[in-house]
């Protein structure tokens, strides 16, 4: 195909757009994100399709598989657009009706629509649903809206315009200048200005440089860069260019997990159609500038996310960190300047080029700009993906997006930040998002991972979790986060079997102090966060462990007695059918009685009793 | 024919096969019961393209991984060899990195999210109801080989949590006590 220029992009997106409203066709959006992959939006695709194909509505409708809607708990999900009704839970034997019902007889399908958990009535439109009616979408602004797998989607909703502008009508001070005044910090954890970044970066002298994409996205819980790249990877690319192009770079790569294989096939298919169009490689857009991209996969290992263990890991070593400085901006990937940005960085970027610095700082605290998207899940009833403006409050985002705690359980705390991050409860929900602001009730605002737990969750088993977790990731390259996190956890587990003992809480307390100021990277400093928060916030529940060996929540399995409390005990049976080894003694109209002797302490009887018998 | 193995002492005593692909002449296969000949055209393949590139060591261990299942250590310093590096490099990032594994994996690989979405909706007892009907603990295969047990973290569909996946199966919302039946299916 032939390559383009400036012009003839902006052509193209004229027709585009004038061939949309010419043809008039009513389109079909269904989500083809990993999540409703799994719950089966592909099969749905294809009896939709065919049950158009047999009705003859061919040239009246097209159905577009978009990437991640965002509200993954209703999956798989359909939006008719540009009318918006928002259809839910969708299977392939619901498409005659849905095809016949509305397609043809003009009216919703009543039963497939969202219904609202407070009032149980019915919402046909996806704008009235509360999960997207409180959002700001920027960086997921064609999310669900368009063909990830289409760059004319793309294009037709002023797609690459930022790169035209930045290659053809800015010098690369300028590219940085608006970046500076747009505020955008790191979205990757960190929130280190990314103006400043490339300033430093641009400023390095050197006949070569990089530009690197960290698509790692390691923090447990968080899918908020595999969203973004499955739905719209053009947008991602469109920053690395223009990034490429301010710190005078000829060369990418986006180091993505290997557990994403969609993002990547994905993001592949969007640089190949890129460089059809001149849109990437040599010469792009007539400007005289080069950039070529690549996708490396990695190949499963946390700490990979830290940009020196990644630059490692690209050149084909042990992903280990190294001290700074030097700072990548002066000695990254082979010893080269070498800016590296988080997914939701660069997503960022072709809109403050287009629409400027200012407009993007309009929104936001005053040392938080913009919006941020974040993954929600957990004991949540709208588990999803959602963009909020910087300022707005935890409890917005739990309550009033997210749908507050399922089954009419009591909300108890919410983490925030992955294993570096910390839990923070009902009392500080108040707590605006803003980097400074949530540091300050002693979490990170992190990558945008928010998980919400219910009072069913232990504190301390939370804690041991995350101690497990960084134990097991740590590299190993330096002694306080190699053996202080494995001596942690040996506390953490000590204490949550029931063997804890005075002095066990104050050996945390006093290890988080050693390993926060001698660990090598951002790993181990961050380290004792979830001990120290969970510390912060829920003492007793530690010192329950520990004086009265009893687990408040009933999580640790070695604290509990697994006796059936003959006073609260109906003979209904519930549990007997539920013991997968036969370990409950029932007659009919008796009560029930555990076998210590074969139990092996799986909690299905506790979760199945209704009357809180088990202890 | 035999090739000096004195740089890895790893595999003493295997045995050496000549090739016959002009392009790969410099190198003998060893023998290895888990690996064919067509893997063997393959694996050659994949370091054909991968030599050139610096870096490129964890995409060719990847490849090849695919090819076989897992990374044998006769495989690894055949891969070093045919990339121009020492073995103990080509070991040191297959040991890194937990993608790759050196020991024969079960016919359906069962890999359960220990992510913290994950966790907080009970994939704990999910985990230790699969070990205790199948005798195996995380990382371990199965007597028969039909399971492999693998802990990832975090799948990217929290959404769906807790979430198991077995080959290329995503399975949202599972239960300890639905888990077994789902598991019955894979033969
Ligand atoms: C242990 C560790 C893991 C990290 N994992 C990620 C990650 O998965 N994704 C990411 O974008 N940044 C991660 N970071 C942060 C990166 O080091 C880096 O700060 C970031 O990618 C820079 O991009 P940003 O300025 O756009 O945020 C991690 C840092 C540490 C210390
Ligand atoms: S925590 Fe299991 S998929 Fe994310």
């Amino acid at each position: 195909m032939q390559k383009l220029t400036q012009r003839e992009l902006e052509k193209r997106r004229e027709a585009l757009v004038a061939a949309r409203a010419a043809d008039g066709k009513i389109r079909l959006l269904v989500c083809g994100g990993t999540g409703c992959h799994a719950t089966g939006s592909i099969p749905v695709i294809e009896a939709l399709k065919a049950e158009i194909e047999k009705n003859g509505l061919g040239d009246r409708y097209a159905v577009v598989e978009t990437g991640c809607n965002g509200f993954c708990a209703m999956g798989p999900i359909m939006v008719v657009h540009p009318e918006g009704i928002f259809y839910q839970k969708l299977t392939a034997e619901d498409m005659p009706t849905v095809v016949a019902e509305h397609l043809i007889g003009g009216k919703p399908v009543e039963k497939l629509l969202y219904k609202n958990p407070v009032d149980k009535k019915r919402i046909p439109l996806q704008s009235d649903i509360p999960f997207f009616s409180h959002q700001m979408p920027r960086v997921l602004r064609n999310k669900g809206l368009i063909d990830p797998e289409s760059i004319d989607d793309y294009i037709e909703r002023d797609g690459y315009k930022g790169v035209a502008k930045a290659l053809l009508e800015m010098r690369p001070a300028e590219i940085i200048e608006q970046m500076k005044i747009s505020g955008l910090r790191g979205r990757g954890g960190a929130g280190f200005p990314a103006g400043m970044k490339w300033d430093f970066a641009s400023r390095s002298v050197s006949d070569i440089k990089y530009v690197l994409c960290n698509a790692d996205e390691g923090d447990p819980g968080a899918f908020m860069d595999r969203s973004i790249l499955e739905a719209d990877p053009h947008a991602v690319i469109e920053g690395m260019i223009i990034a490429a192009r301010a710190i005078d770079a000829r060369k990418g790569y986006v180091y993505a997990r290997t557990e994403y294989p969609l993002a990547i096939r994905r993001l592949q298919i969007a640089i190949d159609q890129a460089r059809e169009l001149g849109l990437m490689g040599q010469n792009i857009l007539d400007s005289g500038f080069d950039f070529e991209l690549e996708i490396y996969q990695g190949a499963g290992a946390f700490v990979c996310g830290e940009e020196t263990a990644l630059m490692r890991s690209i050149e084909g070593r042990r992903g280990m960190p190294r001290p700074r400085p030097p700072f990548p901006a002066q000695k990254g990937l082979w010893e080269k300047p070498t800016i590296l940005n988080n997914v939701e960085t660069f997503a960022n970027v072709a809109q403050i080029i287009v629409n400027g610095g200012q407009w993007y700082a309009s929104v936001g605290t005053e040392k938080s700009k913009g919006t941020k998207v974040f993954a929600i899940s957990g004991d949540v009833n709208n588990i999803g993906l959602v963009e909020v403006p910087m300022g707005a409050s935890l409890r917005s985002i739990i309550f009033d997006v997210g749908g507050g705690v399922p089954d009419k359980k009591k909300f108890k705390a919410v983490q925030l930040g992955g294993p570096s991050g910390g839990c923070i409860p009902e009392a500080y929900l108040d707590t605006p998002v803003d980097y400074e602001e949530i540091a300050k009730v002693g979490a990170i605002m992190g990558s945008g991972g928010v998980i919400v737990m219910d009072e069913d969750t232990c504190m301390v088993d939370m804690a041991r979790f995350f101690m497990d977790f960084i134990q097991d990731e740590s590299c190993g390259k330096c002694t306080p986060c190699r053996e202080g996190t494995r001596r942690f956890l040996q506390i953490l587990e000590k204490i949550c079997d029931g063997r804890g003992e005075p002095g066990d809480i104050e050996s945390l307390e006093e290890l988080s102090v050693i390993i926060k100021d001698t660990a090598l990277c951002g790993l181990g400093q961050t380290a004792p966060n979830p001990v120290l928060s969970t510390l912060r916030y829920f003492r007793d529940e530690y010192n329950a462990h520990v004086y009265e060996k009893r687990c408040p929540a009933k999580r640790c399995v070695e604290l509990l007695k697994f006796e059936i409390d003959p006073e609260a005990c109906t003979g209904c049976g519930l549990c007997f059918r539920a013991c997968p080894v036969e370990a409950i003694v029932w007659k009919k109209k008796e009560k029930a009685r555990i076998d210590k002797e074969k139990c092996i302490k799986c909690l299905t009887c506790f979760n199945k009793c209704k009357f809180g018998a088990i202890n | 024919m035999r090739v000096c193995r004195k740089q890895t002492g790893v595999t003493g005593g295997l045995e050496f096969k000549p090739i016959g692909e002009a392009n790969m002449k410099h190198l003998m296969r060893p023998h290895h019961p888990d690996i064919d000949e067509t893997m063997w055209n393959r694996i050659d393949q994949i370091i054909e393209t991968h030599r050139p590139r610096p870096g490129s060591v964890i995409a060719a261990l990847r490849e090849c991984q695919e090819v076989v299942g897992y990374l044998p250590v006769p495989l690894m310093d055949y891969i070093g060899r045919g990339m121009n590096l020492p073995p103990s490099d080509v070991y040191g990032v297959a040991s890194f990195y937990s993608l790759f594994s050196m020991t024969p994996k079960g016919r359906h690989t069962v890999r359960v999210c220990m992510g913290t979405a994950c966790y907080v909706k009970g994939i704990k007892e999910v985990m230790s109801r699969i070990s205790n009907e199948y005798h195996i603990e995380e990382g371990g295969t199965t007597g028969d080989r039909r399971f492999s047990l693998e802990a990832v973290r975090c799948l990217g569909a929290c959404g769906l949590a807790p979430v198991m996946v077995v080959d290329h199966d995503t399975h949202g919302d599972v239960k300890a006590d639905g888990v077994l039946k789902v598991l019955e299916r894979y033969e």
